[in-house]
This record gives C-alpha cells, sequence and structure tokens, in this order.
C-alpha cells in the first residue's frame, strides 16, 4: 500500500521543527498542519498578511477582515501579527520563512518546479508562489505521483512554464520521498509497500537511490 | 487643522475631477478583503473609460472590481491571480482585456518602490520562468536576479478600518493587505474608512499610514464586506 493522501501530510510534518516559521500551500499542503504535534511550536504565515493563523472561525466568529491566502475566513491566536503586502513578502523574499509546503503539476530531477499554468487552459495566475519558491528556504512539493490519466509528474524536464527553476528540495508522493541534491534526485524513503520497480515504472525522472 | 481639506462626504465627491479615460488606478485589496467597495460604485457610476487597474485579484463577477468589468471600463488589469472570475476569463479570451501578470510580492513590491522613489529593484522571484521574458538580469554574489520596474498611478484607492481627518490611517486585520503599498504610489490617494475620527483621536505610535499619502479621505457608511470563501469548523 503507498502511502494514502493523510499519510502524505503526516510524512511531511515530519520535516517541521520547533520554533519554524512555515507557508502552507492552498489545497492538500494545508492539511500538514492537522498533523503537528502539540509539543511543537510552529508558525503558519499567510503571504495576504498574517503571522500566526488560527484555525477555521465558528460561525459567530467570521470575519470579513481576517481571511487567509486562498480567501477563506479564519481566526488569530494570541500571537498573531497583521502587515501588509509588501511586508509580507519581504519576509518571503528576505529568506526568513523557514519552509514552504505546496503542491505541483509537475517537478524535474533539477528542482524546477511547474504549479501555476497549462497553456490552453484558462490562466488564473501565480499568486504568491513565484515569490514563495525563490524566497523560502527549503520548498517542499507534496504531490500525487501521477496524474489523473497515469501519467509522470516526476519529469527529465517540465515541459508546463515553470513557477521556478531549481528551487525544489524535497517532493513527498504516495510512493515515497525525494531529495534533490546537486541538480540531483534521490529517492530517500519507499513508502510501505513499494517497490522500487514500481516507483521506476511510474517515474520519468532519473533518480538515485 | 478641525476643518480639513483631505474630508469629503462621500466616493462620488472625493473622486470628482481625479478621473479621466485611459488612468491607471492601482487599488487595495486582497480577493474581496479590504477593497474599496464605495470607490469602486463611484467609478462604474462616472462611465470613466479604458482604465488600467493594478490589483492583486479582479473582484468576482458581481462585486469589486468584477463590476468594472460587466461595463467593460477595464482595458487592462495587472494582477497576481484572476481565477475567480469568469467575466474576467470570458472578456481576455476575446480578446478585449489585457492582462498582465505580475507574481504577488514583485506586484507588491512594485507599488512600495514606486511610491519610495526607487525606479527598478531586483528580485529572484520569477527567475528562470516567463515572468523574465525581455528583462534584464543580473548576477551579485553568484545569484541571478532579475530587474523589476517600479510601477505608479494616476490614482489609488485604498481602504482603511479608521483614518483621521489629516489622513493618517489604521488597517483591520488582513484587510491592510495591498492598501498600504499601493497608497503610496498613486499621484493622487484617495480612501475610504469604515470610521472618520478627529485629529489626535489615533494614538501617533498606533498609525499605520501616514496622512503624507493620503490627499481625501470619506466616510463609508455601508460596507457590505461580502466574503468569499466562508469557512467554519462545528463548535
Amino acid at each position: 500500500m503507498a502511502w494514502t493522501r493523510d499519510q502524505m501530510c503526516e510524512r511531511a510534518a515530519l520535516e517541521l521543527e520547533d520554533g519554524f516559521y512555515v507557508n502552507l500551500g492552498i489545497g492538500m499542503p494545508t492539511l500538514v498542519a492537522n498533523y503537528i504535534p502539540d509539543s511543537m511550536n510552529v508558525t503558519f504565515q499567510s503571504e495576504n498578511g498574517m503571522l500566526g493563523m488560527g484555525a477555521f472561525p465558528l460561525d459567530n466568529e467570521v470575519d470579513a477582515d481576517l481571511i487567509n491566502a486562498g480567501k477563506q475566513t479564519i481566526t488569530e491566536l494570541p500571537e498573531s501579527v497583521y502587515f501588509d503586502s509588501a511586508t509580507s513578502f519581504a519576509m518571503i523574499r528576505g529568506g526568513h520563512i523557514d519552509l514552504s509546503i505546496l503542491g505541483a503539476l509537475q517537478v524535474a530531477q533539477n528542482g524546477d518546479l511547474a504549479n501555476w499554468m497549462i497553456p490552453g487552459k484558462m490562466v488564473k495566475g501565480m499568486g504568491g508562489a513565484m515569490d514563495l519558491v525563490a524566497g523560502v528556504r527549503r520548498v517542499i512539493v507534496l504531490m500525487d505521483h501521477n496524474a489523473k490519466d497515469g501519467s509522470p509528474k516526476l519529469l527529465k524536464q517540465c515541459d508546463l512554464p515553470l513557477t521556478g527553476a531549481g528551487v525544489v528540495d524535497t517532493v513527498i508522493t504516495d510512493l515515497g520521498l525525494f531529495e534533490i541534491k546537486g541538480g540531483q534526485l534521490y529517492l530517500s524513503e519507499l513508502a510501505p509497500e513499494t517497490t522500487l520497480d514500481e516507483v521506476r515504472e511510474r517515474t520519468e525522472a532519473e533518480f538515485v537511490q | 487643522m478641525s476643518d480639513s481639506k483631505k474630508v469629503y462626504p462621500d466616493a462620488t465627491a472625493a473622486l470628482d475631477g481625479l478621473l479621466s479615460d485611459g488612468m491607471t488606478i492601482l487599488a487595495g485589496g486582497f480577493g474581496l478583503c479590504g477593497i474599496p467597495e464605495h470607490m469602486i460604485l463611484a467609478i462604474r457610476d462616472s462611465g470613466v473609460q479604458n482604465l488600467t487597474v493594478a490589483s492583486n485579484n479582479c473582484g468576482i463577477d458581481d462585486f469589486g472590481l468584477g463590476l468594472l468589468l460587466q461595463t467593460k471600463q477595464i482595458k487592462k488589469m495587472i494582477s497576481s491571480y484572476v481565477g475567480e472570475n469568469k467575466l474576467f476569463e470570458e472578456q481576455f479570451l476575446n480578446g478585449e482585456l489585457e492582462l498582465e501578470f505580475n507574481p504577488q510580492g514583485t506586484l507588491a513590491e512594485r507599488c512600495r518602490a514606486g511610491g519610495a522613489g526607487i525606479p527598478a529593484f531586483f528580485t529572484k522571484t520569477g527567475v528562470g520562468t516567463v515572468i523574465a521574458d525581455g528583462k534584464e538580469t543580473r548576477d551579485f554574489d553568484g545569484q541571478t536576479y532579475l530587474m523589476e520596474r517600479s510601477l505608479t498611478g494616476d490614482l489609488s484607492i485604498v481602504t482603511a478600518w479608521k483614518g483621521d481627518k489629516a489622513g493618517n490611517l489604521v488597517f483591520r486585520k488582513t484587510a491592510r493587505n495591498f492598501n498600504a503599498p499601493m497608497a503610496t504610489a498613486g499621484d493622487n490617494c484617495v480612501v475610504e474608512v469604515e470610521h472618520l475620527v478627529e485629529i489626535g483621536d489615533i494614538e501617533p505610535d498606533q498609525i499605520h499610514l501616514p496622512g503624507i499619502y493620503v490627499d481625501r479621505i470619506f466616510e463609508g457608511h455601508s460596507f457590505e464586506k461580502r466574503i468569499e470563501r466562508r469557512t467554519i469548523r462545528e463548535a
């Protein structure tokens, strides 16, 4: 059995450290927050201008002035702080955020990332993704190993427009955990009951075990 | 300064004489959070045409800047994300609307730099992507950076929670977002506030944006503050 989505998030949470400032992308990466042990102090940044994101509000706590980067209503914590967008991206670009976890359409073996645009389909925009992958100290991609049609997402080279070149440090898929060092892809962990042959068959990228 | 020359009764009065066809408007807000909703309505009603609007997003079909798409008053958008808007897609695909994508942090910094008299800056954001096409790159300390030009506009339209009659502003929670950098980068800056207070009512140390950037201010009386993704947890 490969990792389920919950198990992928649980595995990603192990990459967090006490005292980290972390930015989580929209979608599956958001769920990583559910797997952080209570004993660990991690501060979440929302790039629309907040450090110290709290849980979703109760019905009677909803505040139109308090949303996350996915435009969902959220709450504040005693340690929360608000700032403007220029300040928010100064802390991102300036390397003050320890870790970003985000989704991907494609990742290349050299760390290139494509996650914002499919030519021929309506382009929604990159939002803050290009700034995050360029500025955050460590970038973890959390994605299904293969696309819905079965095609590989870990490639020799991305054919979709890039979000960043050589920016990915770690990739967690349902089949395992990969690390990219010095422009080379390494398979560091296999998901339970997953074979090396299966990973090879479902991966286009060249990797070292 | 009790009769401040900056204070206007409403959006229409505050924008009077500042709108012209073909102008560039910098609009604060993130999604529907912290958008200048009264001024968007007044701009719609003014009928001004061929606008270039820099704003992180473009509202939704029936609220925010989406209202100016309905009336086809926008010629070009400078944004980082426009995925919430079917009207946008329609007008973009049939060639009625130009679009310039900026990474979100680059858009914010372009405005900050514009307001601070910095004509260009270098950033790692977008290096090796389509955003770098046609732009100058330069290596510093072994890393490649991209030169981005600053962004200024004819008019900034921003929202704050509280403002005094000198234009000193306090924002509230994540509604601050692009309002502060956008406010600094327009030739004229008009602000709508939920609470207009007397000079001296805000502690000088608690002011988020000094009134030097603000030309006109008015109190909005019916903020709708629509929520895009109301997400709650069970008690």
